[in-house]
């Protein structure tokens, strides 16, 4: 991990416990997922209790609290992506990556988590890797998908 | 760069900007909106600059990646001026073809629109069945401008409005304009927007906000950051003449982490306006000092609630609170904070600028000016649509949204998300209205509006929302909370042919106490899809429960 970059992330709010939510999203951003140790120098840099830092990291659905894997993998469960079939395409991609929602495999190769809505109506239902659009796609189209990621 | 220091000095170098532009000369407008970003509209835009490079024909043809068109089904999407030529489903291959025939003025026509029935070409946006029975007023300069270009706003007569209000009304004026114009809020409530800024202008402390809610939870509404990512100067233009008539002195803009050019358009947007003068001290010489900062959700629907959203702004945990003093009075650090939806702050520089007469010439009786839509669900093309408010939802569905997809007939419109409703197609001559919408049942909440097929399932449908908003509850009350559980339990039983005599009953029972006992709307209206079900659905419901797990 960018442990300098955290730091400098951390050094840029360090007294301002109002940016406390823009701090871990950075940290988070850069780091994909929030260690202990680094929400301790945040709660100390921001002067925030640590418990306070926990609240917010554990009640947002963005931040994570266990390392993730290097490819996150979406499923719009949007409203539009859910009636043009987004749940025949989360389950083939369960059945694919043996993951279910919110669960990263051994070799921290994929996250998978659904999510809604980003907005891409027009394309759904929809499959996202990495921040990637595959839009329109169907069950049988996944696996090729997921083989272009390593 | 300039930096204004007075309104005249704007104003020349808008005309300096019109002189050295060519309204002649040729310009490829390439939509990088959400579905066509998704269709990798960034590749045809990237063939497109290479192609002008190779051919050196960068002084005759201009090239420019914009914000949503609208017509998303259809994308990527190009539209070529002069004369808004669209071209649908470009993909880079047609490029060098698309640009040849530009540069003779002539149009690649297998690229145009066709009826599908039949057949008939459509060449210019005017004629393009989608467009055409639309009233662009918010949207329609998307196409014309770069997001990341403030001059491209300034040609566009972009800050004007301000001008015309720091230099020529006092903020009671601007103010009272806009409570004429009846601007009512777009986030989903519907209250007037000058009634909220007056509140707020009246609450006796002296340092005041107002803020964006550029949040947009609402499953399937799109239409709000495709209006701050393709045009985030006229958001930023309506919530200065805000903050003015307001007399506040900072701003938010408190938009979703999610969607990365979103987040650069405004980050940019809010560096050039402070570099012009736009924002900070003293601007355009008026006296008027305002800065804005730029906030984000991180990724809770609660988040857009205004209560929960400025406790996020403060850096704590969106729970909303009990509004026994609204938060137009006590908001953001107990200050009055007016806080509208990306929509509404959009409509200000118009109003300001043409006039309350002419707003409320636009609109039905009571709601005034357009209405952005986004349409999706079962419809033939989805994407985002601006009508007059008052437009019946036949012309949605039909003239411009052209109908069912695959065929299909109509069985319901859903409107509002989550917390929304459904209505049967019979009802589709009613008009889109705030009011009119509220009474049969479907809010018209942001403005996502969905089609539903007749082979949905409705108890399917419930249960599946009913899912959606028991994730995203935050739990401070106990009745939205647990209340919400029980539905959700007994929901998915009646769709897995488990359910009981006196479902409907426990159901009714439970959207009443959760109804009254939640604090925010997000428990409040929680039963609200379930009641239209009730309204118009029964029977689905009564069948299932009585027949077990087949839908039909």
């Amino acid at each position: 991990m960018g442990e300098e970059k955290v730091s400098g992330i951390i050094e840029k709010y360090r007294g301002q416990p109002s940016s406390l939510i823009h701090a871990l999203v950075e940290i988070q951003h850069e780091n994909h997922w929030l260690p202990r140790e680094v929400m301790h120098q945040v709660a100390d840099a921001l002067q925030v209790p640590f418990a306070q830092v926990m609240q917010i990291a554990s009640f947002y659905k963005t931040f994570s609290l266990t390392p993730k894997g290097r490819h996150e993998v979406h499923v719009c469960t949007g409203m539009t992506c859910h009636l043009r079939g987004a749940a025949k395409l989360q389950a083939k991609v369960e059945e694919l990556t043996g993951l279910k929602d919110g669960q990263t495999d051994a070799d921290a190769k994929f996250t998978f988590a659904t999510g809604a809505c980003l907005g891409s109506c027009s394309i759904a239902p929809e499959l996202i890797v990495d921040g990637k659009h595959y839009g329109r796609m169907t069950p049988d189209k996944v696996e090729g998908v997921l083989k272009q990621y390593e | 760069m300039p930096k204004f220091q007075s309104a005249a000095e704007l104003q020349n170098f808008r005309a300096e900007l019109l002189g050295a532009r060519d309204p002649a000369r040729p310009c490829i407008a390439v939509c990088a909106g959400a579905a066509c970003d998704g269709l990798d509209s960034a590749a045809v835009a990237a063939a497109f600059l290479a192609e002008v490079d190779r051919q050196q024909l960068g002084n005759k043809v201009g090239v420019r990646t914009t914000g949503c068109h609208g017509y998303c089904e259809k994308g990527p999407n190009v539209v070529v001026t002069p004369g808004d030529i669209c071209y649908f489903e470009v993909s880079p291959v047609d490029v060098p073809e698309i640009i040849a025939a530009t540069l003779k003025g002539e149009v690649v026509e297998r690229l145009v629109y066709k009826d599908p029935a039949t057949g008939a070409k459509a060449l210019h946006m005017q004629e393009v069945p989608f467009y055409k029975h639309q009233t662009r007023l918010l949207i329609g300069d998307n196409p014309k401008l770069d997001p990341m270009k403030i001059d491209d706003y300034l040609a566009l007569g972009g800050y004007a409005a301000l001008v015309k209000a720091l230099t020529t009304m006092s903020p009671e004026q601007v103010l009272a304009e806009v409570k004429k114009a009846n601007l009512r809020g777009r986030g989903g409530g519907g209250f007037p927007a000058g009634l909220k800024w007056e509140t707020t202008r009246n609450a006796p402390e002296k340092t005041k906000y107002v803020i964006v809610n550029g949040h947009e939870g609402e499953s399937a509404a799109f239409m709000d950051r495709a209006m701050l990512t393709g045009n985030p100067h006229k958001v930023l233009e309506g919530l200065i003449i805000g903050a003015y008539a307001i007399g506040a002195q900072k701003g938010f803009m408190y938009t979703r982490h999610d969607m990365p050019l979103l987040e650069k358009h405004v980050r940019n947007a809010l560096a050039q306006a402070a570099e012009y003068g736009l924002l900070g001290k003293n601007i355009l010489g008026s006296g008027f000092d305002f800065e804005c900062e730029l906030h984000f959700d991180v990724g809770i629907f609660v988040s857009g609630e205004s209560s929960a959203l400025m406790r996020s702004i403060e850096g704590n945990v969106p729970e909303p609170r009990p509004k026994y003093i609204r938060t137009s009075v006590s908001g953001i650090w107990d200050k009055p904070s007016n806080l509208n939806n990306v929509e509404t702050w959009a409509n200000v520089p118009q109003i300001i600028e043409k006039g309350a007469d002419w707003f409320t010439s636009i609109g039905s009786e009571k709601s005034k000016g357009t209405k952005l839509v986004s349409l999706s669900g079962h419809v033939v093309n989805s994407g985002i649509v601006e009508v007059p408010m008052g437009t019946p939802l036949r012309t949605l569905v039909f003239d411009i949204g052209g109908g069912v997809r695959d065929g299909k007939t109509l069985k319901a419109i859903h409107f509002g998300g989550a917390m929304g409703g459904s209505i049967p197609a019979d009802l589709i001559d009613a008009p889109l209205d705030f009011d009119g919408m509220s009474k049969l049942g479907a809010p018209i909440g942001a403005g996502g509006l969905l089609l539903m097929d007749e082979d949905t399932d409705m108890v399917e449908v419930a249960r599946y929302l009913m899912d959606f908003l028991t994730k995203e509850s935050c739990g401070k009350c106990v009745p939205c909370r647990e209340g919400m559980a029980q539905m959700l339990q007994i929901l998915t039983g009646i769709t897995e042919g488990q359910g009981q005599a006196g479902d409907i009953e426990r159901l009714q029972d439970l959207i009443e106490v959760t109804g009254v006992a939640s604090l925010c709307a997000l428990g409040k209206t929680s039963g609200d899809p379930l009641k239209s079900m009730f309204r118009y659905f029964k029977p689905d419901y009564e069948a299932r429960i009585a027949g077990g797990s087949d839908p039909k």
